[in-house]
């Protein structure tokens, strides 16, 4: 956290105006963190045990996990900030990267693959200007491929966030997302 | 030719008489210990995949010492092809709570686990509903046993049963070495039974109708029914309920398209059939076993491809902590990929193969063991394919 601060800090001495308006928004933001990992160590108790649940909750909240948001945790349940990184680090849905408010993941396993997946991605590719793996500029969308989602016979098939959309052709798919830019501020 | 294919309807079945929680009031009646000779009497063996005796698993967990004990469902379905847990949580989650109620009350538990995969995290605030009306019910008959959900992060291997115990207790998704089996120290190192959410709702199923019934189906070897996952070039993918020990070529038959070229059985971590072993081959505990993933390839397919694939799939989801599995799967992938370059001679796949050897005598889990089964079925039955 501290090295977050320092850059902020060093910002700081440009203008007066400038000042007033990083510190406020610093606070804001660790604030919410803070207040949000309190909630979820309160709601799922005060154990190493609860330590997926908080971890999900963030994420669920933030798209990712935030070095400060682990250091908080680190701190709120009693653990070194090296296990929180490692219990996050190991989980494909435990992103330590900054991540778009909706997460795009195709379903990249064989069925997926033979019934067409590579023309969804390319066709999401295209429409969001991002690669595999990218966040489109307006933090909107995250796209990535994922191993098997289970739904072999309904293929090809993509979640977003928790959501799950089978049967997709390229045209579908555009749509869904499409609604998603709509309704995402 | 005449078709044999036995269907049946035991786990989806709804029966408007006899609720789950009927059973449950039936079931509490009785002793521990009959329950216990019932379903090893039935035959029953897990649905995941390993197979082992159902109601041995409750019988050691019972026979424990211990003040607190845990039932957990594993439904942390990640076999590629495999897709049917997801329809069992989704239509009869109540089937799946009474088993895991009866399995607390058999091995004196007072906390149940439903260990649900993230990528079925939209199944959460139905399932907690309908949890939360469960649990109210066993309030109500002062039975004292409380089942919660769980959630995964996106972790194929958090599925190997002591994986999902380490990622319930808030670590990486790392398997455990065994002994001691989860029936000693499971979850928080106390005795847990740790079953299939398949073999569950059989549980309840077999409480309910008698393990003569069960048994009647199937064969010697492989008692009752399973729930298949049909994936792949069928003209009707889906989730069939089947009667255990079938002959391959009556499900070619059934639901191939009429140029099935290879069946993979049991998923990425199975065994792929080629068409001239459809007729000799037996889908059940005597012969191949799965955990009901049954992905169908007709001639158009690339069986480089399908191998490329599984590989690619083991890697990423390898969880890396010991060495035959971590470096065995990308050498695995590197290796093919450098035959079928020209890089390396045809000769380099019977290195590989004894990679896979390795792997099977010294990867910690099931994981890294079980590579060695995709590879060696396609690489020995589609040499050419791999090559050229």
């Amino acid at each position: 956290m501290s090295r977050i601060v320092n850059q902020f800090t060093s910002h700081t001495q440009f203008t007066n105006h400038k000042q007033y308006f990083i510190k406020l928004k610093l606070e804001d933001y660790m604030s919410t963190t803070e207040v949000l990992v309190k909630e979820l160590v309160e709601k799922n108790g005060r154990t190493r045990n609860s330590l997926m649940p908080v971890l999900q909750g963030i994420v669920q909240q933030e798209h990712y996990l935030s070095e400060e948001a682990m250091l908080f945790v680190a701190k709120e349940l009693d653990l070194a900030a090296a296990d929180v990184y490692g219990t996050a680090s190991f989980y494909t849905f435990l992103d330590t990267v900054p991540r778009g408010k909706n997460i795009i993941r195709v379903c990249k396993t064989i069925t997926c693959h033979m019934k067409g997946k590579d023309e969804i991605v390319n066709v999401l590719s295209n429409a969001l200007k991002i690669k595999v793996g990218e966040t489109t500029h307006d933090k909107k969308f995250t796209l990535l491929t994922a191993n098997c989602l289970g739904w072999c016979h309904k293929g090809p098939v993509m979640l977003i966030n928790d959501e799950v959309y089978p049967d997709l052709t390229p045209q579908k798919a555009l749509e869904i997302v499409e609604e998603y830019a709509k309704t995402t501020h | 030719m005449e078709n044999n294919l036995k269907k049946v309807d035991i786990i989806f079945e709804v029966d408007e008489k006899v609720t789950p929680i009927d059973v449950l009031d039936k079931t509490l009646k009785r002793a521990a210990d009959e329950i216990i000779l019932d379903l090893i009497d039935s035959g029953l063996k897990g649905r995941g995949g390993a197979g082992f005796p159902t109601g041995l698993k409750w019988k050691f967990t019972r026979n424990e010492d211990s003040d607190v004990k845990y039932v957990i469902c594993n439904a942390d379905e990640g076999e590629p092809g495999t897709f049917k847990d997801r329809e069992i949580l989704d239509r009869v989650p109540e089937k799946i709570f009474t088993g895991i109620a009866i399995c607390g009350y058999v091995v004196g538990a007072k906390e149940g686990y439903i260990y649900l995969r993230g990528e079925y995290n939209f199944l959460l605030k139905t399932l907690q509903r309908k949890l939360d009306i469960f649990n109210s019910q066993l309030k109500e008959r002062n039975f004292d046993f409380t089942v919660y959900l769980k959630s995964g992060s996106g972790a194929y291997v958090c599925g190997e049963e002591s994986a999902l115990f380490e990622s319930m207790e808030g670590k990486r998704g790392e398997p455990r070495n065994k002994p001691p089996y989860p029936t000693v120290a499971g979850y928080n190192s106390k005795p847990t039974v740790i079953n299939n959410v398949e073999t569950l709702v059989y549980t309840t199923m077999i409480c309910h109708m008698g393990p003569e019934k069960f048994k009647a189906l199937g064969t010697n070897d492989s008692r009752g029914s399973k729930v298949f996952s049909v994936s792949g070039d069928t003209p009707k993918p889906g989730i069939y309920e089947l009667e255990l020990g079938m002959p391959l070529h009556e499900f070619v038959n059934e639901f191939g398209d009429g140029d099935a070229k290879a069946i993979q059985v049991g998923g990425a971590s199975g065994h792929c059939v080629p068409r001239k072993k459809f007729n000799d081959t037996i889908i059940g505990f005597e012969g191949i076993p799965t955990g009901g993933s049954m992905m169908i390839f007709n001639s158009s397919r690339s069986m480089y491809n399908v191998l490329h694939d599984y590989l690619e799939f083991f890697t990423e989801e390898s969880c890396g902590q010991c060495t035959p599995c971590r470096v065995g799967c990308q050498q695995l992938l590197k290796g093919i990929e450098a035959v079928k370059r020209g890089e390396r001679p045809p000769a380099y796949l019977e290195d590989l193969k004894k990679l896979t050897a390795t792997m099977k005598i010294a990867a910690k889990c099931g994981l890294g063991q079980s590579v060695g089964n995709p590879f060696n079925s396609i690489v020995d039955n589609f040499r050419e394919e791999i090559i050229y």
